[in-house]
């Protein structure tokens, strides 16, 4: 079963992380698991709200791990490449977003459909983080 | 949620609680900027030893908070980063290396005495 979030405002954010790291901690990971998995949380949550504007992350128990998917309507990332190279910002961010993310968890999507008014258009992440 | 600043000596002490939002912290840094003058300061003590996680974000303001004090004439120093909030830091990529840190409160008041 899916703990679902919805990404609006800032104080959703406080909230993604508040549910993923009582997922996390239903699963028996590490203090260090937990914090790992939060802070890439933390920084997709970001991301959705700052480039997407609005969007939903699902928390999924998994036997040894957490599966996260996020999803916006945003304007989607035209070059994923690019948005996935460390100090590339087209915000207000370091730049570390995706790719930090994806060193913190053990698998790591993303998918992207660009250009405003295109039907499905917006960015998908995956991610899952397995216990070691 | 605000985030309290205490006053000890001519020094600030922010301890950042648990659940800290991004808004809490863009003001935590304005109320620093202004509270300097007031009290003062010479010296800023934040204090993150209840923070889980420290993110993008989180870092910034906190190398914001650094800078301004020091525009300012007052020196920060960020305490208490617990070891797994670390880990992750490095993992991510933040480097944080403009912000001087020391290990708690007592060594912060410590090195502002001089």
């Amino acid at each position: 079963m899916a703990e679902r979030v919805t990404i609006d405002t800032d104080s959703d954010i406080v909230l993604a992380r508040k549910t993923v790291k009582a997922v996390a901690a239903s699963v028996g990971f590490s203090p260090v698991e937990i914090t790992e998995l939060v802070t890439a949380v933390s920084e997709i949550a970001r991301n959705i709200l700052v480039y997407g504007g609005h969007g939903v992350m699902e928390f999924t128990a998994l036997p040894r791990g957490v599966e996260v998917n996020a999803s916006d309507t945003g304007p989607g990332i035209p070059d994923i490449d690019v948005a996935m190279q460390d100090g590339w910002s087209s915000g207000t961010g370091l730049g570390l977003g995706l790719p930090g993310a994806k060193r913190l968890t053990d698998e790591f999507e993303v998918t992207s459909t660009s250009g405003h008014g295109t039907p499905g258009h917006g960015t998908k992440v995956r991610m899952v983080k397995w216990k070691r | 949620m605000k985030i309290p600043v205490l006053v000890q000596e001519s020094f600030l002490i922010a301890s950042i609680q648990e659940d800290l939002s991004d808004d809490s912290l863009l003001s935590l840094r304005d109320d620093l900027a202004n509270l300097i003058s007031r009290h003062r300061a010479t010296g800023i003590i934040i204090d993150v030893s209840a923070v889980d996680v420290l993110d993008s974000f989180a870092s910034r303001m906190l190398r914001d908070i650094a800078y301004t004090a020091r525009l300012r004439g007052a020196r920060a120093i960020v305490v208490g980063i617990q070891p797994e909030v670390a880990y992750s830091m490095i993992m991510l990529g933040l480097k944080l290396t403009e912000v001087d840190t020391l290990l708690d409160l007592e060594e912060a008041l410590v090195a502002l005495r001089g």
